[in-house]
């Protein structure tokens, strides 16, 4: 599998959201998503580039367009150095929020990318990985 | 600090989102809007989402806060011209918007705010004639 | 045997590049692989010098083997293109291949010509070069079926948008009349297609009529449960019409969850329903035309 490019960007603060998402959306227009899994993927992206800002502290997100031969694919990876989740399974339940709310935003991307990993350390930090085929 | 502009028309609030919003921004215009709603009295708010490419749950959360203190309010809240792809992405989201009406357009929203105002006279008028 | 097969052959494709284009030119200019009606001669000379060019620049860096290594990216490129362009063009999957095998002959001519007292490295020269020009060559069949895949799956989409049109049956009313069996990948479509002609034509009532089904299976009861729920997220509502009772039982069997979600046995019956609740309503007036008097 070929990594075609790579790129990395800084999530330190709210406007870094939206300029994830903008970033996103061209990434995945470049790698030929049609506008359906444009959406999904730009909305995943926005759902974790929010968890990094707000329970992570800030962080980044590395995009990496991918190439099997047979298939291409977008690959996000956000990673944070922040106080990482102490109960995974509870964090990856619908509608979770830890008053205030992680809620939707770890089970729902996983719903709208097809590879979903998340590694977290208590003290360390954050980091989740997803995918998504054409 | 950039706002989002509330139109007001007639006894309706009439919100365009257009822009691709940061959290603080979809927060301030929530604030916003209860404010508004209290000023005017008014009885409902259409919230026009044509040009929202991206709906993630923060902003459907403020999506349905609006409605719900809008409610509180007496004021009937419905949002209009939810994209297609964006309406296929949050139901894959899981995201439900219960409590938030909905309406292809800002005619069909207003049409729908004029119905269920005349459906709450009639309530109100049939209680107090019960007396 | 590294170093050993190849320093001629780097050599030769360095420094006779022009006897090279001459007898390739004349080998794919004659006779059967001739296609004058698809390629100008011009066009011809150019993509082979291009390719003779990028050939000489790949085997400078050493590794004459490998053909999917980086330093091979250009000429990959190339013949894909080329590959690309003649397919389109209407080339015979053979004919597009024997470009590339065609050059064998003139490039062993010149390795015999530089080695013509050195029998054992000559043979060396040419395995590698035959091994080389095999390995490009099948890479230019590939290309050829990936476009040709390409095409297959364009006109399978048309297909699909032609089989499976949305009409609008009043003011605000559209079904979509399915017919046949309904894939992943269809009943996504399909779907996309039925919710952006909503927005469309602003309609608030889309009946999905599924009488064309013959089965059912959870994957695409739950996409057709998700496009009544995006529909409502939108504004608009669906209809299920026409469950025949095969699917009623594969549904239950399944334990798919309908909810809500209004059901109808007959396109018939949800058109009603849609025209109530678009605040329709047919009235039957009493005399029928051309009766009595």
């Amino acid at each position: 599998m070929a990594v075609l490019r790579d790129e990395v960007v800084p999530i330190r603060a709210a406007a870094d959201v939206v300029l994830v998402r903008q970033v996103v959306r061209e990434w995945a227009i470049k790698q030929g998503f049609g506008l359906v899994d444009q959406t999904k993927i730009v909305t995943a992206a926005s759902e974790l580039a929010r968890n990094t800002l707000d329970y992570g502290g800030g962080g980044s997100l590395r995009l990496e367009a991918l190439d099997e031969g047979v298939r291409r694919g977008l690959r996000l990876t956000f990673e944070d150095h922040g106080p990482g989740i102490p109960d995974l399974d509870l964090a990856l339940k619908d509608g979770y929020t830890t008053g205030g709310g992680m809620g939707l935003g770890l089970s729902g991307s996983r719903r709208l990318m097809n590879e979903f990993e998340i590694d977290s350390r208590v003290g360390e930090g954050t980091r989740v990985t997803v995918t998504r085929w054409k | 600090m950039e706002r989002i502009p509330i139109l007001r028309m007639g006894r309706y609030l009439l919100v365009t989102i257009q822009v691709d919003m940061h959290d603080r921004l979809a927060m301030t215009l929530q604030d916003d809007l209860t404010n508004r709603i209290v000023e005017t009295g008014a009885t409902g708010v259409l919230i026009d989402i044509s040009s929202l490419e991206i709906v993630d749950s923060f902003i459907g959360r403020i999506l349905g806060n609006v409605a719900a203190m809008s409610r509180v309010l007496d004021a009937e809240t419905v949002v209009v011209g939810m994209q297609p792809a964006v309406a296929i992405t949050l139901v894959e989201l899981g995201l439900s918007l219960t409590g938030v009406r909905t309406a292809l357009s800002v005619e069909r929203g207003m049409e729908l705010l004029r119905a269920s105002q005349e459906a709450h006279l009639e309530e109100s008028a049939d209680g107090r004639t019960a007396g | 045997m590294q170093g050993n097969g190849n320093q001629m052959l780097i050599q030769v494709l360095s420094e006779r590049q022009s006897e090279l284009l001459a007898e390739w030119m004349a080998a794919l200019t004659t006779g059967s692989i001739r296609r004058d009606d698809l390629m100008k001669e011009a066009e011809l000379r150019g993509q082979c010098g291009d390719f003779l060019r990028m050939l000489r620049d790949a085997v400078q860096s050493g590794n004459v083997t490998n053909v999917m290594a980086p330093e091979w990216a250009d000429v990959r490129e190339l013949l894909s293109s080329i590959s690309r362009s003649r397919t389109l063009q209407g080339f015979s999957p053979r004919e597009v291949a024997t470009f590339v095998f065609s050059l064998k002959k003139p490039l062993f001519n010149q390795l015999h010509h530089a080695l013509e007292n050195d029998t054992r490295q000559l043979f060396d020269e040419l395995a590698t070069a035959s091994d080389l020009l095999d390995n490009l060559g099948l890479w230019t069949t590939e290309a050829y079926q990936k476009v040709r895949e390409e095409v297959i799956r364009r006109q399978q989409e048309e297909l699909l948008e032609l089989s499976t049109p949305v009409v609008k049956l009043w003011d605000g009313v559209l079904a979509l009349p399915i017919i046949g069996t309904l894939d992943s990948s269809r009943t996504q479509t399909v779907m996309e297609a039925l919710l952006q002609k909503i927005v469309d034509t602003g309609s608030e009532v889309a009946i999905i009529d599924i009488t064309g089904v013959p089965t059912v299976d959870t994957l695409t009861a739950q996409h057709l449960l998700k496009t009544v729920t995006a529909a409502r997220l939108m504004g608009a509502d669906c209809i299920i019409s026409g469950i025949r009772p095969q699917i009623a039982q594969t549904i239950v069997h399944l334990g798919v969850e309908l909810g809500d979600v209004v059901t109808k046995a007959t396109l018939a019956d949800a058109f009603v329903l849609a025209l109530r609740r678009t605040g329709a309503s047919v009235v039957r007036t009493a005399g029928r035309p051309g009766s009595e008097k």
